[in-house]
């Protein structure tokens, strides 16, 4: 009855159909890697960027520090190797922090979580007292992570606390509880100097190579097994009649891999030494780093579980009516947050060759949930990926290694990256409030 | 006790419910109510704000539990307790809010919580065919790939994707709240086209409405709830706009276009 007082209002079928094509992700409906490319443009301009922010970020913070860095330096061989491991604390804290993000949650505490974890190994590899075997204080360290965030993640859901309060107060528990284990105050820590054969695994899981003979083949395996998943993946999916991308994406995306595997090593595999001395290959941080960010992937792109994470974080409503356990995949993303931080704490601890009892932590949170915005992640859950972590860490990374070759010291610092992370987020809400109001003639 | 007419006297409908109770607290939401849904037709189910239609399909769809009365599933008496109880039985409702995750795609929306798996991977490509073939069927053909998100839908094709999601469960009965409403007039023909297909395949239809041409449209049986009492059932052929109307609004009509297949229209005030 009310439909036939209301006055029909324009036609409005052609105005839908066009926004749904700008909307539509061009992977899904080019055939052509012209015809993709024509539909990614279109999708750009209509405020679905995807990565290609950081990309350019990261094109222009490296074009920048280049330029002005003394004696240009920046893409130096071994300053490109220190880089990564600076990046590789930020890229994995960031890595675990998106299974909270992704939620619509936040997690404050990862850094001393991830800190009383790295205590906890640091501790128990010590020869004067636990003499514990590496491996088995790699997993005690990460364990107490674990047990961490079930313990957050248990307060948030089962009790509803805000995870922002819950966190923060975890922030300033976990910075005690470390002090505590480390039994030291600010000065001094349990050191992973020394010829003890544990301490220098700890030692080398920043600051240890891999031959550069082993390291070339090792990743042409590697490079060779993930083109051939991509390969027959997507012709199978393509002679399916599935929805796949052309042939051609395949193979750029194949190339892509590639060119930036052989990139990487050729770069960690120059003489970083000063001579006569030598030091090439790539660090193991390398392949840890890469480990994280291929499990983490899998599990959020391939299994039960991801799905779901995206499911709460888009519509928990949605999720609940569909038989989800909410509770259940909420903090279970908490445990693997502060389990990854207690990775990547682990390789802060080897980079600073000790567990530090004055580590940043504030900082080392912000900058995590910084690289991962930065990279297109949304705080509201729900859109985001793994790969972003990884992005938006080597911005991060970038900024500060490029502000330490021109000396300016953490003030400066500090100033840039919170400005980045402001311009950062200020261009994301912008994109997507244009992309919201040229869609408002779908409804 | 209402009286029920088989106007349909060869079938025995798919779903009945007999002297349905439902109070919350002090208040009677439904009072004594009896409803009739037949395989292969489109039953519609009408009544002002507040008459108890929510709360019926909430308790046919087992969110609420009743506290008298009975329903019978294809002549069996069953209990309703829970959603699963209602999925068991092939009974799925498609809730104006339709439940879709906006960040996910068509089929990812479709399997949500039933995913098919590989191992302990997802099977995408057994999920994907499943899904486009369910679309097909239901000729939902405006989409332009199965893997765009929800969000880029408009909302008809949204609705759309949420009435596959409920068929694909071999479902037997689908109960539709007020599909229509929101949409404009391209988007809500297509919606009833698809509510056309539905009956075609041969599931139970029951769709809430207000709207009384979407009623018209395509409702073979209408069934109108006034003030927690079913007050008339019937085809929807013997009811005429303002029939309808007047026992939407006073639970009993004067007019002449009543039920003709029998009493149905005396069901009302006992």
């Amino acid at each position: 009855m009310a439909r036939a007082e209301a006055p029909e209002t324009a036609p409005d079928p052609t105005a839908a159909v066009h926004a749904a094509t700008i909307e539509v992700p061009p992977e899904l409906v080019a055939q052509s890697l012209g015809e993709w490319s024509r539909a990614w443009l279109t999708r750009i301009r209509s405020g679905e960027s995807g990565v290609l922010p950081v990309i350019l970020a990261l094109l222009l913070i490296t074009i920048v520090f280049e330029a002005i860095s003394p004696n240009h330096v920046f893409l130096s061989a071994p300053n490109l190797v220190n880089l990564f491991q600076q990046s590789a604390v930020f890229m994995v804290l960031a890595m675990g922090e998106i299974f909270v993000i992704l939620l619509g949650e936040i997690d404050l505490s990862i850094a001393y979580a991830g800190g009383v974890g790295a205590a906890v190994s640091v501790q128990l590899v010590q020869p004067g007292t636990a003499k514990w075997p590496w491996w088995a204080a790699i997993i005690a360290g990460l364990v107490v992570c674990a047990v961490i965030g079930a313990l957050q993640g248990t307060l948030i859901t089962r009790l509803r606390l805000s995870s922002l309060i819950v966190t923060l107060a975890g922030l300033l528990i976990w910075q005690g509880t470390m002090l505590i284990i480390l039994g030291l105050a600010f000065s001094g820590y349990p050191s992973l100097a020394g010829l003890n054969p544990n301490l220098q695994v700890l030692y080398n899981l920043m600051w240890g190579t891999i031959d550069p003979t082993i390291s070339w083949m090792a990743t042409a395996v590697v490079v060779i097994a993930i083109a051939a998943l991509l390969w027959f993946g997507d012709n199978h999916r393509r002679r399916s009649g599935l929805v796949a991308p052309p042939v051609s994406l395949t193979l750029l995306k194949i190339a892509l891999i590639a060119l930036v595997a052989i990139a990487v090593v050729a770069i960690c595999n120059v003489n970083r030494a000063v001579q006569p001395s030598t030091l090439a290959g790539v660090p193991w941080v390398i392949p840890i780093v890469l480990a994280v960010f291929g499990a983490w992937m899998t599990i959020l792109q391939r299994t039960k579980f991801g799905r779901y994470v995206y499911a709460i974080g888009g519509n928990p409503e949605a999720a609940r009516r569909a038989g989800i356990n909410l509770a259940a995949v909420r903090t279970l993303c908490f445990m693997i947050c502060t389990f990854t931080a207690g990775i990547g704490l682990l390789l802060y601890a080897s980079y600073l060759g000790g567990m530090s009892g004055n580590i940043n932590g504030g900082q080392l949170v912000l900058y995590a949930i910084a690289s991962v915005v930065l990279a297109g992640t949304s705080l509201f859950g729900g859109r985001g990926k793994v790969l972003h972590g990884i992005l938006g860490g080597l911005v991060i990374g970038g900024i500060y290694n490029g502000m330490g070759l021109l000396g300016l010291d953490v003030r400066w610092q500090f100033i840039v990256t919170g400005l980045v992370l402001l311009v950062a987020i200020t261009i994301d809400s912008l994109s997507r409030r244009s992309a919201t109001s040229g869609s408002v003639a779908r409804v | 006790m209402a009286q029920v007419i088989k106007d349909s006297p060869a079938t025995e409908p798919r779903f009945k419910a007999r002297g349905v109770d439902k109070h919350f607290g002090p208040v009677q939401a439904l009072t004594q109510v009896d409803l009739d849904l037949y395989a292969g037709q489109v039953t519609a189910l009408c009544g002002d704000n507040g008459a108890g239609k929510s709360v019926l399909t909430k308790c046919i769809a087992g969110i609420y539990e009743i506290d008298h009365g009975q329903f019978f599933w294809e002549g069996r008496p069953v209990h309703i307790r829970s959603p699963r109880d209602a999925a068991r039985l092939g009974i799925e409702t498609v809730y104006q809010d339709l439940a879709l995750a906006d960040n996910l795609d068509i089929v990812q929306n479709m399997f949500l919580g039933r995913e098919r798996m590989r191992n302990v991977f997802l099977n995408e490509d057994d999920m994907e065919r499943a899904a486009s073939k369910t679309l097909a069927d239901l000729r939902v053909t405006t989409v332009r790939s199965i893997r765009q998100p929800v969000a880029s839908l408009s909302g008809g094709q949204r609705q759309s994707v949420a009435v596959a999601k409920a068929v694909m469960w071999n479902s037997k009965l689908v109960m539709l709240d007020e599909p229509t409403a929101a949409l404009g007039v391209v988007q809500t023909k297509m919606v009833l086209d698809l509510v056309r297909r539905l009956r075609d395949r041969g599931l139970a239809v029951m769709m809430i409405s207000h709207n009384l041409n979407d009623v018209f449209e395509v409702a073979d049986r209408i069934a109108v709830v006034h003030l927690g009492r079913m007050v008339t059932q019937g085809r929807a052929t013997a009811y005429d706009r303002q029939s309808v109307v007047d026992y939407m609004t006073t639970g009993a009509s004067s007019r002449s276009g009543q039920p003709t297949d029998g009493n149905g229209a005396k069901s009302g005030a006992r």
